[in-house]
């Protein structure tokens, strides 16, 4: 069964560090679903073409062009990567903004893994202290390990401790792919429903 | 088909002088707007419930009752009647009154107002908003069905052996419909009853106006009260024109970019492209409206929203006469030979009472055998 990987981006340079991270660990989440027998598509959402999108989207209600189809490609991940730079001890309002105009019941059982990128790894609390309650109250599942890249994880030629804990990750997130049953109270996007009337009658 | 416009009833600054009208001029505006709406041929015109500023519009019926006192033809309603935070009573007894008063000329949108803070103003909570207008809406149609009402809900004091007055024209209750942006559970509510549905149809893009009549269809059918496509449909929708698009799209910009709700959005090229909005020619109205039935399927009325965003009187007058007298005329032909037969015509007193009359069963002579 094909899987979905969904991955968010909210660098704002080209090239962007927090893109390349997110490159990184898309692909050894790729290698980790593929090594347990699930072919994947991946869609990378870049956030800052959305950026006046997203603006619009808060003044209006609603989603419009590549924006709806950014929301609809996270809505149907079978697993989220969310990657953003750390701006003023926390996310950056554009990653938040994302996650704001999102139906709050897009990402229910979701997995998904979390990392940030920084200037200094004295932001790396980021991940626990700010994107992790944001997708616990979102209901999705974040896996344990979240990776937080600093300049200085860059700079560092040998095989260290960001790629172990890049595979770390992925392979977390894998386990959670395979294992999850995940149940949505929206499956599809094209039919609405409500309650039948008798019961909402019932509960008034 | 029935064509119109509706109203909220915002004062909001003309962008472009910087003026803004007062409460007054606001007020006297509306009249001139629903006399102007007579007068070029359309069908309906509704108005607003708010109990906030920059709204003027709190007491819709009273409104509705001067303007049909000036006018002889047109079908007054609202858009909306606030059933959270309005007694189902007081909704019982006013629109019933008017309806006397008007001969039938009236019926009524009910909807559920999103502004939180307004609702303990009324000693309501907006997080009961759904089950307000379930429970509110269960009691005003026993209002208008029974004589004698014995009740108890959540949201109000009991009635023991209360009888709304004035009954309802002719027995037969004011026409209902249930309006909304976003919520199911309303088109639920108005399939369960058989009443109207109206989605707004301006805010966003068709696709969410055709999920939202959708359902209604589906659920209306369900209900038994006849086929998908025999359900009573309602669409919002926004325009404005000049015989040239260009002055048009020139004209309306400031507006646009200044209007409360999607201002400082979107640009107006965007937002046409998005949402039913259009800015243009009269043709080019015609044919945006047109295109609704193709994912509504065929519906019952279209009411513009044609005076808002500080737009002065004397345009949204202008505006009226285009409508009334290049637009609605051939929407009017076309709409009509695109419909089939076994579509219901739009709600009117008159249409309701020869159904009641049909459906009644053979009166029994007094004294005769039971």
């Amino acid at each position: 069964m094909t899987r979905h990987l969904a991955v968010v981006s909210a660098g704002l340079g080209n090239p962007s560090s927090t893109r390349l991270l997110a490159d990184r660990l898309s692909a050894a989440a790729a290698r980790a679903l593929e090594a347990l027998g699930e072919p994947i598509v991946v869609d990378v959402v870049e956030l800052r073409p959305l950026a006046h999108a997203l603006a619009d989207n808060m003044l209006t209600g609603f989603a419009a062009g590549e924006l709806a189809e950014a929301v609809a490609q996270v809505r149907r991940a079978d697993a989220l990567i969310a990657v953003t730079p750390v701006f003023s001890a926390s996310y950056s309002g554009l990653f938040k903004s994302f996650f704001d105009v999102l139906d709050p019941e897009s990402l229910t059982g979701t997995p998904v893994l979390v990392a940030a990128t920084a200037g200094t790894a004295r932001h790396s609390l980021v991940l626990d202290h700010a994107v992790r309650p944001l997708f616990s109250y979102l209901r999705a599942v974040v896996v344990p390990t979240g990776v937080f890249a600093a300049t200085e994880d860059f700079g560092s030629t040998a095989a260290g401790p960001l790629d172990e804990r890049i595979e770390r990750a992925a392979s977390e997130l894998a386990a959670l792919v395979t294992g999850a049953a995940r149940t949505r109270p929206h499956g599809g996007e094209d039919r609405l429903e409500s309650l039948p009337f008798e019961e909402l009658l019932r509960r008034a | 088909m029935q064509f119109g416009i509706f109203t909220v009833g915002d004062v909001t600054m003309d962008p472009t002088t910087g003026r803004t009208p007062t409460e007054h001029e606001r007020i006297k505006n509306t009249v001139a707007i629903a006399r102007k709406a007579e007068e070029v041929g359309l069908d309906v015109v509704a108005v607003g419930q708010h109990h906030n500023p920059p709204f003027v519009a709190s007491s819709p019926t009273t409104t509705m009752a001067y303007i049909a006192a000036q006018t002889e033809r047109i079908i007054l309603s609202t858009s909306t009647t606030l059933i959270t935070t309005t007694d189902p009573v007081r909704i019982a007894e006013d629109y019933a009154t008017l309806q006397h008063l008007t001969d039938g000329r009236m019926d009524l949108m009910l909807g559920r107002g999103n502004t939180g803070p307004v609702y303990p103003w009324f000693g309501k909570d907006i997080r009961e908003g759904i089950n307000l207008a379930i429970e509110n809406y269960a009691l005003l149609h026993r209002l208008w069905r029974e004589d004698v009402v014995n009740w108890q809900g959540r949201f109000r004091t009991p009635l023991q052996g209360f009888t709304a007055t004035p009954r309802p024209l002719d027995d037969v209750p004011p026409f209902v419909w249930h309006g909304s942006i976003r919520s199911p559970e309303i088109a639920e509510q108005a399939a369960y009853y058989g009443d109207g549905f109206f989605s707004n149809h301006i805010f966003w893009p068709a696709s969410h106006a055709k999920q939202m009549v959708d359902l209604y269809r589906r659920r209306f059918e369900h209900y038994g009260h006849g086929t998908a496509d025999q359900a009573i449909v309602g669409l919002g929708g926004q325009v404005f024109m000049r015989r040239n698009s260009q002055d048009a799209v020139r004209e309306f910009r400031p507006y646009f970019d200044n209007a409360p709700v999607y201002g400082h959005g979107p640009s107006l090229e965007e937002f046409t492209a998005q949402t039913p909005l259009t800015v243009g020619s009269p043709q080019e109205v015609i044919e945006k409206t047109l295109g609704f039935r193709d994912y509504v399927g065929d519906y019952q009325r279209q009411l513009f929203l044609m005076d808002h965003a500080g737009l002065p009187l004397k345009t949204v007058l202008e505006q009226l006469d285009l409508l009334g007298e290049e637009v609605v005329p051939v929407l009017r032909k076309e709409f009509a030979a695109l419909k089939p037969a076994h579509v219901p015509d739009p709600p009117t007193h008159a249409q309701r009472v020869s159904l009641a009359a049909a459906a009644a069963p053979v009166p029994t002579p007094t004294g005769g055998h039971a």
